[in-house]
């Protein structure tokens, strides 16, 4: 018999404009011992399975249809009281964001206890021990110690340890896990997955993983379902799904996650999915954006980075010598050449994001020079003297909801650089140009009165590209410009920075965590860790044959469902 | 944390510095003391011999600095118009004010916390929107308002509490409260009330905020998800993340009662400092201006150093970055 069970469920959420139905007519089992993936892109309605399952569905969204079975009693109406006693006790829950999921204040020995007082109804004493052994059984070392300390003293893949820890501290039967491993790094994902995989083996207990990440699908599950705007689209073997997937919308979403094993030209379009407007084509010669290719031609290297380091202090004392120090970027040199897209791969914490904002501008170095075009951006003091040069590079950032003022339309947000570095001379003319920039990134002149929250991310990210544009730029930095959007919208937006390359020449910074993007999008790349480049190479050679043992490590880790599909 | 607490120290002691110097400012240029002090037929030489007695010819740094001196010591010199030392008329004021303030603070805390905390869990129940519009009214009915409706009503009207002063008080050496007799009680239930209306109402909004906030972060979720009961999930885990900022709004709002005391202890005639500062701006007299300065910005600072060291108890995060490893 399954352990749980759903049938046909079907939940709504009221709204003013009307009800939305998140989930439609879903149906799934879920046998002991064996990880079931949901995977779908942001609103396909996952989470809300998740959620209903548990009993928790965000209000106002309530199930109309449907039932959800454990070990075959219905668990989906009862009681508030007899429900909770199953949550936690019966099905464990793991959710995305380990730095949030924990109490800031309360120390790890705290939230396991009271829980497993509350489930296994153990003396306080009893209940640490065993609470000791789970964080052992989890690999946290030093359980005995570390128990006694609060979240914020664990980094993020450990808190995630002690999140898991504290799901299954009950022994439930079945765990539904919300997106388990999406906030951390490849390295310490694959950790993550590994554990969670064996400790379901071990216990014989069903998992139900939800996810957008198809590699994370590959490495981990046994079925796969596919979810599309609140649809079960298919369901079967994950092997079987991924390799010959059935539905048309299965073949487009896997279509669209960049393959890490061969270069392809542009990332195939996934009809399916929203429809951003014709982009109108830029002949440079004749186009505006053309127009101020006023800067000299320089033969060396556009950008020369010779012993740049950034040091941050991490604890601040009168006294010198015990001032604690973090070395983000140590004696980093590298060139990047006109009309070359550079890529920087590495994971959080080695400093690619730092190296970013130093050339810009948002940081100040405290070693090193950045030499742009030839001249040295680190010798310059005023303000006068760098903005033409800060006009020449522009930056779009990770996050498509923080990077954009939402009290701002969106053609005064385009038009502000253009304004500030005064450009053109009238309104009239700046607004022309605005116009004509939301046509080449493929929003339309529509967009242009709205306001940024009226966009998804994949839009938001469109309207960035389109500011950074606005300056008439040589050089572009874009630091992780898709790793908050869907795949298919992620391909949309890599394809439009890939034309806007190819037809204005632009030359370009890529920073990315992701190994696949940074093989579709880069000539070469640098292999950062911990503030050191451990590796340049070019983008076939490092992936066909990477030198360094670190860049040997990364691609390791790379999911791998491509690779055994051929 | 004793780095921190030095640090924070020295930043006091300059904080007191400077309104040292502005108080001292006040004895400057805020008419002469000596007119002040001196009948219209005092003889020139009298009035020389008073200037002198004064220490008001000497440089302006030694007067500053002898003035430091006497205001840490409390000495602040004779008030003109009450003949008496400020020192001594401060101490007979100061316990009223004080004992005025943590009544009325005390007040608004018991009362403002559960309110914040019922309004946040039960939204939509008749009793929350009934606070809420309670506390809309505190908030922008003014004090002196509040405390004449109550003196008409429950001083005149039906005659349960008296409408001034403080009722009979006890000694304890110097200090003297009214919180031991029944009639010391009963005076203090109505100024409590008319300064706490507004405190109250500031901190249940507060608690309100932070709580809802609280209560959509992941953590309130998860728990929830483990089968955390209700009563653990608001009472354990989200009012005391819920507490921390409301621990220094309301430590601040402890100064600003205090220092500002002067309406409702003007309405109600409460022998406090308040209403000895308004007599003495009445009659320029500046000791006693030049006192309650120093005195309340004493009081914030104070108040001031005890919020963060109760921030750094109740949040571990702040431990760790101030101690270090």
């Amino acid at each position: 018999m399954s352990q749980l069970q759903i049938e046909n469920l079907t939940v709504e959420f009221p709204s003013r404009k009307g009800d939305f139905i998140a989930v439609q007519d879903f149906s799934i089992e879920l046998q002991a011992g064996e990880i079931l993936g949901v995977v779908g892109e942001s609103g396909a309605g996952k989470s809300t399975v998740g959620n209903a399952v548990i009993g928790l569905l965000q209000k106002p969204g309530h199930m109309i249809g449907g039932t959800i079975s454990l070990d075959g009693e219905r668990i989906d109406d009862l009681d508030e009281e007899i429900m909770r006693a199953i949550r936690g006790k019966r099905i464990g829950m793991i959710f995305q964001d380990p730095l949030t999921s924990l109490n800031p204040i309360e120390t790890i020995a705290n939230q396991l206890i009271e829980t497993i007082v509350l489930h296994l109804k153990l003396s306080k004493a009893d209940a640490r021990k065993k609470a000791v052994d789970l964080l052992d059984q989890v690999g946290i070392p030093d359980p005995s110690v570390r128990i006694d300390q609060y979240p914020h003293q664990f980094s993020g893949g450990m808190r995630q340890r002690v999140v898991i820890a504290l799901a299954l501290c009950a022994d439930p039967e079945v765990i539904i896990a919300d997106e388990p491993t999406t906030a951390l790094d490849v390295s310490v994902q694959a950790q993550i997955l590994d554990l969670m995989r064996g400790l379901c083996r071990e216990r014989n207990v069903g998992m139900i993983l939800i996810t957008h990440d198809m590699g994370v699908i590959a490495e981990v599950t046994d079925r796969v379902a596919v979810m599309y705007r609140g649809k079960l689209v298919e369901i079967g073997e994950t092997a079987q799904v991924l390799g010959s997937p059935k539905h048309d919308y299965t073949k487009s979403l896997i279509s669209a996650v960049p393959r890490p094993d061969k270069r392809i030209n542009r990332f195939p379009l996934v009809t399916y999915i929203e429809d951003v407007g014709e982009r109108k084509e830029v002949d440079i010669a004749n186009h505006w954006l053309g127009q101020t290719q006023d800067y000299a031609d320089f033969d060396g290297p556009l950008l020369k980075l010779t012993d740049l380091s950034m040091r941050f202090i991490t604890k601040h004392s009168i006294f010198p010598s015990k001032r604690i120090y973090l070395d983000a970027v140590k004696k980093v040199n590298f060139d990047i050449k006109s009309g070359e897209v550079f890529g920087i791969v590495g994971e959080s914490g080695s400093g690619k994001s730092t190296i970013a904002r130093m050339v810009t501008g948002i940081y100040k170095p405290t070693g090193g020079k950045i030499e742009f075009a030839g001249a040295d951006l680190t010798a310059m003091t005023t303000a006068k003297e760098i903005n033409p040069w800060r006009r020449q590079m522009q930056m779009v950032f990770q996050d498509p909801f923080s990077s954009l003022n939402g009290r701002m339309r969106v053609e005064d947000i385009i038009a502000e650089p253009i304004q500030f570095h005064k450009q053109v001379s009238t309104n009239a003319e700046c607004y022309a140009i605005v116009h004509d920039l939301l046509d080449i990134v493929g929003l339309g002149k529509v967009a242009a009165r709205k306001f940024p929250h009226e966009f998804s991310g994949g839009q938001r990210q469109r309207i960035s590209i389109a500011r950074a544009l606005a300056t008439r730029p040589r050089f572009l930095v874009c630091d992780e410009p898709t790793s908050a959007l869907d795949v298919s919208i992620q391909a949309q937006v890599l394809n439009l920075l890939k034309d806007l390359q190819e037809e204005m020449g632009l030359t370009m910074m890529f920073i990315s965590h992701d190994l696949p993007v940074i093989r579709q999008m880069c000539d070469r790349v640098a292999v950062m860790r911990n503030g050191e480049i451990c590796e340049i190479a070019e983008t076939e050679d490092l992936f066909n044959n990477p030198k360094h043992e670190y860049s040997q490590h990364l691609l390791s880790l790379m999911p791998k469902f491509f690779m055994d599909k051929n | 944390m004793i780095s921190f607490i030095i640090k924070r120290l020295l930043q006091s002691m300059l904080v007191m510095l400077t309104v040292a110097f502005i108080s001292f400012g006040l004895f400057r240029f805020v008419g002469d003391p000596v007119s002040n002090m001196a009948g219209q037929d005092t003889s020139i030489e009298d009035r020389q011999e008073l200037r002198k007695s004064l220490g008001l010819d000497d440089p302006v740094y030694i007067q500053f600095f002898n003035f430091t001196i006497n205001a840490a010591q409390g000495k602040f010199g004779q008030s003109y118009m009450l003949r008496e030392p400020v020192r001594e008329l401060m101490a007979k004021r100061f316990p009223a004010t004080l004992e005025l303030a943590l009544v009325s603070s005390v007040i608004a805390m018991l009362l403002g916390v559960p309110m914040g905390v019922y309004t946040a869990i039960r939204r939509n129940t008749l009793l929350s929107k009934a606070f809420m519009t309670i506390s809309l009214m505190g908030v922008s009915l003014p004090t002196f308002l509040i405390g004449i409706l109550l003196i008409l009503l429950f001083g005149v009207t039906l005659r349960w509490l008296p409408t001034f002063g403080r009722g009979d008080v006890v000694q304890l050496g110097w200090w003297s409260t009214g919180l031991l007799t029944a009639s010391g009680l009963k005076a203090i239930i109505m100024p409590a009330i008319t300064l706490g209306i507004f405190q109250m109402t500031l901190i249940m909004r507060l608690v309100r905020a932070e709580m809802m906030e609280i209560l959509r972060t992941d953590y309130i979720k998860f728990g929830r998800a483990r089968g955390l009961s209700n009563r653990s999930l608001y009472f354990r885990h989200a009012l005391k993340n819920t507490l921390i900022p409301v621990i220094t709004i309301t430590g601040l709002q402890i100064g600003s009662i205090i220092a500002f005391a002067l309406i409702t202890e003007s309405v109600f005639q409460w022998p406090g400092m308040g209403l000895l500062f308004i007599q003495a701006v009445g009659n320029a007299d500046v000791p006693i201006m030049a006192a309650y300065l120093v005195l309340i910005a004493f009081i914030f600072v104070v108040i001031n150093l005890i919020v963060d060291v109760l921030y750094v108890i109740v949040d571990p995060r702040l431990r760790a970055s101030s101690e270090g490893d």
